[in-house]
């Protein structure tokens, strides 16, 4: 009987984990679904639901318009960072040149400064290129975190490639253009995949510079509509709408990475070739 | 390290690849230099544009006496800010009080992502649904989760207080996030739960990447599995790992908003974001922000030349 | 950028082919729901009037991050926002922005408002905003708890802390052991320096740094003020009040575990709605006095219109906040909204004493609160009140006593005033 119990051992630990990483967001669903006094006392299960909340959520601001706003933003972040990264990992990670270590070094610099110091820069930046209030402003200032974070990580991938497949490809007169589009990405899947949906969530979480370099309502992102949604007066806190909001934002993210998990273990197969 | 690719491969023909380092300088060699300087230039290009400006303005400020509404008229005082600055005893605080919280959640955070990243690793059923499990505490916007959390936290009405005096751990409400003695574990907690997913995945990443054969070996072998991470896993995803907790540790140096919803500008959990925004945005003093800006930046340089000489991390690949 | 641009082109095209240029001014006021609400029908109504356009700019709930985003988008002389809602603590902050509208009203219009609110927004002569409604620390308490244990309203901080501590007990006692005396705002962040406020000035103990920029906290009576409060924390007051901001106490005070609160008058109307378990049981009165001699007392708060100097448009703005802050639209805001107004004679209406019956009974509060000392300490003011509702809050959580930490205080202020000159 040693199998069940290990397997028994194992499933117990999956349920603890699920249960650590979803409860809250259960618990928001169930504060999404209650109203008014409900939200003071604590109940484990939704009794008299009511779906208010999803419907005043896009009722009192453009709701559907921010989701857009957040997906175009965050995609282009995405698209922008991998395309300028991948090229930049093959020459950080495959070249040996002078000045890479300095230089490897630099990029992690620009990710030292706090967020806040460079905001006022970043504004006279913005407001400079005539970028303030719209969607390009957003992607552009979101590369300061994305690039450092997807050059390295990809840098490091890059690096652990074997070197026989690039010396095949060198022999056929392969240009780097190629080794990286044709013989590198198509190994590369989980780490792409991977970087890319951090870089995502990264974009899609962002709220100060969306904050400050977005005006109108029509070209806020979701953290930004949500930090911006109020109760009835100043101090009233409208929890249920919040939360309401955070669960329709989160949903999205979690389609993502179950359209996409099939591409985060195709590493396994990646490991074939490369055995 | 030892790499699949070292292990492998007999002498092919494309020799001329494997000798990149060396002093000899080919037209190969050269073209390659060529392209990858051709390769990094969009990025470094975007990278000037967006980071340049705003850091070395930053940098900057930190030896004026500039003000939030006055960004025009200046003067230079030399080190004037900096002397003040390391004088403030609320500024050491606030270093210690990052120190001890990047100290303590990173390593949670590498501990259970790595638990958890294994789990995802092995076939089971319903993995697929598990690894979107995982993943949602680090899709929650951040805001959003503070809030949510210092809701669970409440000390009358709040969900944590409430479980742990039904199932009999507790007699009477705690305040989390109010008691000095509680709040800074208060924070440590929620950015476990909201970052061990950034850790789990780029583990899981590292994981997947690794070659199966020397798995199938050792479990030809009969090698006990705790043996088998210790030796053939941990050292095959280090690089990766690094990387990962490099990023993890210079967010969380960095950490503003989650304590900022959590506990405001509260001294026992001020941390050096907060107390830089605290100077630049409510006090308006661009010059001391800049200069607490600045300090923050060498602080967190320093600790990542030390983590990568000490990790013995290799930038130069190896090869 | 562009934007201004384009609506620079637009008024110089329209102004050359009609005359009478239509302008499109933008106004910050809420984010969404009520507030929003109010804010759009009165800015819509003067565009029908005017033949100009709003449009409606949302901003952070937070005071804080409003008041970052609006430096940084003054900071930058940017044309993007006409009209900007300001709270009460920021006329000293942002007077340089914006442009001085006393020629612009008429002297009259101008005494109609509350004189403490005038003078508040008047910073070096010239008056920068316009007060549009206002708020005050008031005292909440539970009718059937006290006539329950046969008490009254208290008059001094002193009695409501015996009071709190009898009938706290008295409910304890008979099985109900989550109430608590009395809950406030205790987090360290502005809540903390209005509250503290009202305890030392009911006490005759000044207002941290007096009109002429003098720093005055460090007093017997506002020693004794805050050592009091500190005596609440455990006892009538739960510690967790430590970390609470408005939204807290009142989730306490509403499900029924509070005997009194300190709050704003939003919480009257949230109190009262359907679903609340102490529907119908609320009282309000003025803040207690400190001691025999002392005063009632409520810090004052409240929002403010001005006019950016920035603004391509500034005479359509200026017409904008005058309809805005006008008797008639603040009555239509009292009686939909309950927000207070700034006009003495509207607290005589009946229509609005209707729809807020406790608005008559505290008037003196409304008109006598107190305000915090932003306009003499200027820019400085965030700083002084960081240091101040650190100072208590150390108090309050048992750190320090109240003698020693407002010593220090002192000490502090006086050198980031350089000595009094601000």
């Amino acid at each position: 009987m040693r199998i069940p119990w290990s397997k028994i051992a194992f499933y117990v630990v999956v349920a603890v984990i699920v249960l650590y990483t979803v409860f809250p967001f259960y618990y928001a669903i169930l504060s999404s679904l209650k109203s008014g006094s409900a939200l003071f006392n604590v109940d484990y299960f939704p009794f008299n639901a009511s779906i208010d909340n999803y419907i005043s959520v896009f009722r009192e601001q453009p709701f559907g318009r921010n989701i857009l706003n957040s997906v175009v933003v965050a995609v282009l972040t995405v698209v922008a960072s991998l395309f300028l990264a991948v090229t930049a990992a093959y020459a950080l990670g495959r070249i040996r040149f002078r000045g890479r270590t300095p230089l490897l070094f630099t990029i992690l610099g620009v990710s030292m400064f706090p967020q806040v110091a460079v905001l006022s820069g970043m504004f006279e930046l913005i407001r400079g290129l005539g970028l303030y209030n719209s969607l390009l402003g957003l992607v552009l200032s979101y590369m300061i975190f994305t690039l450092p974070f997807t050059v390295w990580v990809l840098t490091t991938f890059m690096r652990d490639l074997p070197v026989e497949l690039e010396e095949a490809a060198i022999v056929d007169g392969a240009t780097p253009w190629v080794i990286i589009t044709k013989v590198f990405m198509p190994l590369m899947g989980p780490a792409l995949v991977t970087t890319g949906l951090l870089a995502f969530i990264a974009a899609w979480n962002e709220f100060l510079f969306a904050l400050t370099f977005t005006l109108s309502n029509e070209m806020r992102t979701v953290p930004v509509a949500i930090a911006l949604i109020t109760g009835a007066s100043q101090h009233e806190l409208p929890w249920g709408n919040i939360m309401a909001a955070s669960v329709i934002v989160t949903v999205p993210l979690i389609v993502l990475v179950l359209i996409f998990q099939r591409r985060i273990v195709s590493g396994l197969t990646a490991g074939a070739v490369k055995g | 390290m030892t790499t699949a690719s070292e292990r492998l491969g007999p002498p092919g023909p494309g020799r001329a690849a494997a000798q990149l380092g060396k002093p000899e300088v080919s037209d190969l060699t050269r073209a390659r230099v060529r392209s990858a300087w051709l390769f990094l230039t969009p990025m470094l290009l975007i990278l000037a544009l967006v980071a340049g400006w705003p850091l070395l303005r930053t940098i900057w400020f930190g030896f004026t006496d500039a003000t939030l509404d006055n960004l025009e008229s200046y003067e230079l005082i030399g080190l004037e800010n900096y002397i003040f600055l390391v004088q403030d005893p609320t500024w050491w605080r606030a270093v210690w009080n990052t120190v001890w919280f990047t100290l303590v959640s990173v390593s949670l955070e590498t501990i259970l992502g790595m638990a958890i990243a294994l789990t995802l690793n092995a076939h089971f059923r319903g993995r697929g649904l598990m690894r979107a499990a995982v993943l949602i505490p680090w899709a929650i916007p951040t805001i959003v989760s503070a809030k949510m959390w210092g809701w669970m936290y409440h000390d009358q009405f709040g969900l944590i207080n409430d479980l742990l005096m039904r199932i009999g751990i507790l007699s009477e409400p705690l305040a989390w996030t109010a008691d000095p003695d509680l709040a800074m574990w208060a924070v440590i907690m929620v950015d476990v739960w909201k970052t061990t997913p950034f850790m789990t995945l780029l583990i899981l990443a590292g994981l997947q990447m690794l070659p199966q054969d020397c798995y199938e070996s050792a479990k030809v072998d009969g090698v006990h599995p705790v043996k088998v991470f210790f030796k053939v896993t941990l050292p095959l995803i280090r690089p990766a790992l690094m990387v990962a907790v490099i990023f993890r540790a210079l967010d969380s140096l960095r950490i503003f908003d989650l304590i900022y919803v959590l506990t405001s500008n509260s001294e026992d959990t001020m941390t050096m974001s907060i107390y830089a925004r605290q100077q630049l945005v409510d006090f308006q003093d661009v010059g001391f922000g800049s200069a607490a800006s600045t300090l923050l930046f060498l602080i967190i340089a320093t600790a990542t030349v030390i983590y990568v000489t000490a990790g013995r991390l290799r930038l130069d690949g190896g090869r | 950028m562009r934007r201004a641009l384009a609506v620079l082109a637009a008024v110089v095209t329209v102004g050359i082919s009609h005359g009478a240029p239509a302008a499109e001014i933008s106004i910050s006021c809420g984010a969404v729901g009520q507030e929003l609400a109010l804010c759009r029908e009165g800015a819509e109504a003067w565009a029908k009037q005017s033949g100009h356009t709003v449009n409606i700019v949302s901003t952070p709930n937070s005071a804080t991050e409003r008041l970052a985003l609006y430096q940084q988008l003054l900071a930058a002389k940017a044309p993007d926002i006409d009209v900007f809602q300001i709270d009460v603590i920021w006329p000293g902050i942002l007077a340089k922005h914006f442009v001085d509208l006393k020629s612009h009203l008429g002297a009259d219009e101008v005494a109609a408002h509350f004189q403490p609110i005038i003078e508040n927004n008047t910073v070096a002569d010239r008056l920068v905003a316009v007060p549009w409604f206002t708020d005050a620390g008031v005292l909440y308490y539970r009718t059937d708890l006290l006539d329950k244990h046969g008490a009254s309203p208290p008059t001094t901080w002193q009695e409501l802390t015996e009071t709190a501590q009898k009938v706290q007990d008295a409910e304890r006692a008979a099985g109900n052991d989550k109430m608590w005396g009395f809950v406030w705002q205790g987090r360290a962040y502005e809540g903390l320096t209005c509250d503290a406020l009202e305890w030392i000035d009911s006490a005759g103990g000044g207002t941290i740094v007096d009109a002429d920029g003098k720093i005055t906290i460090n007093n017997p009576a506002a020693i004794a003020a805050i050592d009091l409060a500190a005596s609440w924390v455990g006892t009538i007051t739960p510690k967790g009040v430590l970390n609470y901001q408005e939204e807290e106490a009142r989730g306490v005070f509403q499900s029924g575990n509070a005997v009194f609160m300190r709050n704003w008058p939003y919480a009257w109307s949230l109190g009262n709605s359907a679903d609340s378990p102490v529907k119908g049981k609320i009282g309000v009165v003025a803040l207690p006095k400190g001691g025999a001699d002392g005063k009632n007392t409520g810090a004052l708060g409240g929002w403010q219109l001005a006019v950016s100097r920035y603004s391509p448009n500034a005479e359509a703005a200026i017409d904008l906040v005058r309809y805005l802050t006008s008797a008639e639209e603040q009555k239509r805001r009292a009686i939909q909204g309950s927000y207070n107004p700034t006009i003495s004679s509207l607290y005589q209406d009946p229509e609005v004493l209707d729809a807020n019956p406790f608005f008559g009974n505290l008037y003196d509060t409304f008109v006598n609160a107190v305000a915090r000392p932003s306009r003499v300490t200027g820019t400085k003011y965030n700083q002084v009140s960081n240091e101040f509702y650190n100072a208590v809050h150390s108090v309050l959580s048992g750190k320090e006593d109240a003698a020693s930490s407002l010593a220090d205080l002192e000490r502090t202020l006086t050198r980031i005033s350089r000595r009094g000159k601000w």
